[in-house]
């Protein structure tokens, strides 16, 4: 009743006024920082419908005069200030408070700035969508590998995992779109399920507050982006197609982007990769082709105080396996590894038969954010993974169409950050994190699962702070705490449970017998405290230096805890222990780094020092029907990884660059006092860049990459009893092949096509001169060489 | 005033339509999660790994005499190690008429491993050796292309003596070949050795 009183008033009281037409109403305001409410100094403010300016003065304040009743649309500018265009329709004398947004780089399209890393205080490199459309028909491991420190653990040519210093698989955190991946990454032959193409860019953390993400980013991070859209009304897209010369094959990709002023904005993205066999200098490598479908598909709104944005991803990956690699027992590999070139060599072909990989991943999100006035930014964030992956070997009759493996993962959590920030020097992040994985074992196919049926359950919270103790110095502190649930349900050869001692140890995990098997529910909980801390400062001359010290703790993964069977791919036998105990690591970072266009340099050493490493290793032998196979045991060990890398820049001329870098590692196995087993070599890489910004951007590049041959190895080699001979044969499966180095020529050139639009020509050259090679950290080195040269052909279209 | 009032009612639409978007999308996805359990299985029936081969079982008949050489891994690989049994010596200076079958003894009847490689003859070939003086096995049969196979052999011993014979199998080997298991490559299916006397 109250109510209709006063808006009948109201209607009245304005009708009054529109009779007299009153022009000499008085607008004042203050304009101050959304999130301590300081006054801005200087901001601008334009009405643009009056064609009117004035700007703030000492205290933020500022006044216009004379105007009439109506409608007014205000512009306010600031340096550093996202530009805020409101409307206000005035009809009295107005004061009011605006407040501006000072985080422009959360809101615009990628800002171009010096400094454009995740954190200040954060020891970390950036591929950004060039390198990334650069390697469109390629994977994750080998973009990430043009980056010092990080080379990768491959199975062929197609499977790339990448690794930082050393470490890979569940040691790097993979984090999509803000969502942390879980795709069986246990495994060494189980590449990251995701899509270059759908991401704008990738930074490798090798040493930063991580904590937000997990605590067990022992090697490091690699966080995967997209772009913010700017709130205009727009829509572009781009479209490109690459063929490559070895392996017949390419990828087409293509995306679309729509944005509305209202800070809605759409993107919708999908490629299709498919290659044949590959060639090394001198024959084809059977089956070693492979299909790959993605999607993805965003859609969000974004404005200063709120805002939401969905994310969904597909990748559909099935990759052949090189037949030469599936071997029966010991013998089968000493015969690969004494053969110079492998037999059986087929002609080339598209086909992928078995042995195979399929594996289909769906990634999920919505996550939805809030700002609250003089106190900071909350978000929530819930999201799914879905990863189904299947293995198939060669087999009998019809069995080629049952897989080996088959486990299907799934994985979901629920995330709120809230992010204070009203104070002007301190910062900080409170967090809680809620995740439950289920793993399954799908029935039906040939074996003994080796991965048994879990479930997952994580909770952690955190609160990470960063302190600007003056312009140029900062430091950053976190802790996190994280709890850990695992139930598992696994049936174990009752002769091996014993063998293992795990009647002894683990009495209360077993259950039903069933003649040869026994049934076993392993339970296991983890408490764990992990911190982190860093500090920054910043000279004159863009030199900036900055020291990390990070605590981080890792629980074994489900391969550590359960492996037991033939992993026929590799034709040895895997053995995980329930007695595993957790990962601790202390790492050390440390980088000085000019950020300079004429001469820059990164140099970043790093030492970590892990107790209870958990590592993979060969320890002896076991007879089957088959024959011997090689017995590979999880065991535990204190290590220690240390090295340098070190990047530089120099421009030569105004035409030409030189890019250089360097990456020297040690790993030590304290326990034993010997080498680790898998870490790469020295490897540096020297890159000549000339840049013609008149001839349509013609860019041509001259890259050497050398590799060192590892000389700090342990030696796991021994003997077995070959019976067709009568004779006890060398099984040499630690030496590590010789150095290499390899050339690769690249041109691209850019062309204005229409209006907007672009037109990118490259031209690439791989291994220019056809080196036969093989490298330590490719899984398949012991049967076939690496690939031959290559031409690839890319034409990118910007609209 | 009726500006006002559209500008609000404006608002509501919006928020309604982000919250029932939102909606919309946190429903989509849970169905998608719910759908793709359908791959689910419910049944926890473990497998059983019905590739492997348990047994092996040549046996050498003269017409009269029969012995037995048999490996049995009924765990398969990994657990208990296998067991080698022979039935008895051979004589010396005999012709005997060897037959392997390979069985999969995990599955009730055992499953004849055998068969499926008579069916896949071209994609298979067993190699026989011996450190036995004077003993020599050949084999007697062919696949489809008219290569040796070595279901059916040969055993033919001469003075006393022992030693052991290994039988290996080959998928996917190269045929024809020298004989020999290094020369035919592919993949080892079966290699065992049974120490064997002649008497």
């Amino acid at each position: 009743m109250q109510k209709i009183f006063f808006l009948c008033i109201a209607i009245f009281y304005s009708h009054i006024h529109i009779a007299a037409q009153n022009c000499n109403l008085n607008f004042k305001g203050k304009i101050a920082d959304f999130h301590d409410n300081t006054s801005i100094i200087g901001a601008s403010i334009r009405i643009i419908n009056l064609n009117k300016y004035t700007s703030t003065d000492l205290e933020g304040f500022f006044e216009f005069n004379d105007l009439c009743k109506g409608k007014i649309v205000l512009e306010i500018q600031h340096i550093a200030c996202e530009t805020k265009i409101i409307t206000i329709n005035l009809k009295n004398n107005l004061f009011k408070e605006i407040l501006l947004e000072h985080h422009l780089e959360e809101l615009n399209e990628v800002v171009v700035k010096t400094n454009t890393k995740t954190a200040t205080t954060s020891i970390e490199q950036t591929i950004k969508e060039d390198v990334i459309e650069k390697y469109t028909d390629q994977s994750l491991g080998d973009a990430l590998k043009t980056i010092s420190g990080v080379s990768s653990l491959s199975t062929g040519s197609t499977i790339v995992k990448p690794m930082i210093h050393g470490l890979h698989s569940s040691r790097l955190l993979i984090i999509n779109n803000n969502v942390r991946m879980f795709d069986q990454e246990w495994g060494d032959e189980h590449a990251p399920n995701f899509d270059l193409n759908s991401s704008n860019r990738i930074d490798v953390i090798k040493g930063a507050n991580t904590l937000k993400y997990g605590n067990d980013a022992i090697g490091g991070l690699i966080l995967i982006r997209g772009k913010k859209y700017a709130s205009k009304d727009s829509i572009f897209g781009k479209s490109s197609v690459s063929f490559n010369s070895n392996g017949l094959g390419g990828n087409v990709n293509t995306e679309i982007v729509k944005t509305y002023t209202s800070g809605y904005f759409g993107k919708f993205q999908t490629s299709y990769k498919q290659f044949g066999d590959f060639k090394t200098p001198n024959y084809f490598l059977t089956n070693t082709g492979m299909q790959n479908l993605n999607a993805s598909f965003r859609f969000g709104y974004n404005s200063f105080e709120k805002g939401f944005e969905a994310y969904y991803s597909f990748v559909n990956n099935n990759f052949g396996i090189l037949q030469l690699s599936h071997i029966g027992n010991v013998n089968d590999l000493v015969q690969a590894i004494n053969r110079s070139e492998p037999r059986n060599i087929k002609n080339f072909s598209y086909k992928i038969e078995n042995p195979k990989q399929t594996i289909l991943h769906h990634l999920g999100k919505i996550e939805a954010y809030k700002r609250f006035k003089g106190l900071g930014k909350l978000t929530v964030q819930y999201d799914f993974q879905i990863n189904r992956r299947k293995e198939f070997d060669l087999g009998r009759g019809n069995r080629e169409n049952t897989p080996v493996i088959d486990l299907r993962l799934f994985t979901t959590s629920l995330q709120p950050n809230l992010h204070i920030d009203f104070l002007p020097n301190f910062k900080f992040d409170v967090g809680f994190l809620g995740r439950f994985q289920q793993n399954n074992a799908v029935a039906g196919t040939r074996s003994r699962p080796l991965i048994p049926d879990y479930e997952k359950i994580d909770a952690a919270i955190y609160t990470t702070g960063n302190y600007n103790i003056d312009e140029t110095t900062e430091i950053n502190a976190g802790i996190r705490y994280d709890f850990t649930s695992i139930n598992a349900n696994k049936t174990y050869l009752l002769a091996n449970w014993k063998k293992y001692n795990f009647d002894q140890l683990f009495p209360e995990f077993e259950g039903e017998v069933d003649n040869t098997r026994i049934d076993t529910h392993p339970k296991f909980r983890f408490h764990s405290v992990s911190a982190s801390f860093s500090f920054s400062k910043q000279w004159e001359n863009d030199l900036t230096f900055l020291i990390h010290y990070g605590l981080g703790n890792r629980v074994p993964n489900p391969s550590e805890f359960f492996s037991d069977g033939v992993h026929h791919s590799n034709a040895r036998f895997e053995i995980g222990f329930l007695n595993i105990k957790r990962e601790i690591a202390n790492k050390f970072n440390i980088s000085l780094e000019r950020n300079n266009e004429n001469f820059g340099f990164s140099i970043s050493p790093y030492y970590k020092r892990i107790n209870g490493f958990i590592q993979l290793i060969p320890t002896g032998i076991t007879t089957t029907i088959k024959g011997a196979f090689p017995v590979w045991e999880y065991d535990q060990v204190d290590a220690e990884i240390f090295g340098i890398d070190i990047d530089i820049n120099k421009k030569i001329n105004n035409q030409f660059d030189y890019l250089g870098n360097i990456s020297l590692i040690q790993g030590d196995n304290l326990t034993e006092d010997i080498p680790l087993i898998h870490m790469p070599g020295t490897n540096f890489s020297n890159r000549i860049v000339y840049t013609n910004e008149k001839w349509n951007q013609l860019t041509i590049s001259l890259q050497n990459r050398t590799v060192l041959r590892q000389n700090q190895y342990p030696d796991y080699n021994f003997f077995t009893f070959n019976p067709s001979t009568q004779q006890d044969v060398f099984v040499d499966i630690s030496t590590p092949p010789p150095a290499y180095s390899l050339f690769d020529f690249g041109a691209s050139t850019i062309f204005k096509t229409f209006n907007k639009g672009n037109l990118k020509l490259e031209f690439n050259i791989e291994n220019i001169l056809n080196v036969n090679y093989r490298e330590n950290l490719n899984r398949f080195r012991f049967y076939a060489d690496e690939l031959g040269r290559n031409f690839n052909i890319k034409i990118k279209i910007d609209y | 005033m009726k500006t006002i009032k559209t500008i609000k009612t404006m608002k509501t639409i919006k928020k309604m339509k982000t919250i029932k978007l939102l909606a919309i999308l946190f429903i989509s996805a849970l169905t998608f999660t719910a759908c793709s359990e359908d791959d689910h299985d419910d049944h926890d029936d473990h497998d059983h790994e019905n590739e492997v081969i348990t047994t092996v079982n040549y046996t050498l008949t003269d017409g009269s005499d029969e012995v037995t050489l048999t490996f049995i891994d009924l765990d398969g690989e990994g657990g208990e190690e296998g067991e080698i049994t022979i039935s008895g010596p051979l004589s010396a200076n005999t012709t005997y008429t060897g037959t392997i079958e390979l069985l999969n003894a995990t599955e009730d009847p055992a499953e004849d491993i055998t068969e499926e490689i008579m069916e896949e003859d071209d994609e298979h070939e067993f190699f026989y050796t011996s450190t036995v003086a004077g003993l020599a096995i050949t084999k007697t049969d062919v696949d489809g292309n008219d290569n040796p196979l070595g279901i059916e052999t040969s055993v033919t011993t001469g003075e006393a003596g022992s030693g052991s014979i290994s039988i290996v199998l080959k998928h996917e080997p190269t045929k024809p070949n020298n004989g020999s298991a290094e020369d035919a490559g592919g993949s080892t299916d079966i290699e065992v050795t049974f120490n064997v006397t002649v008497q």
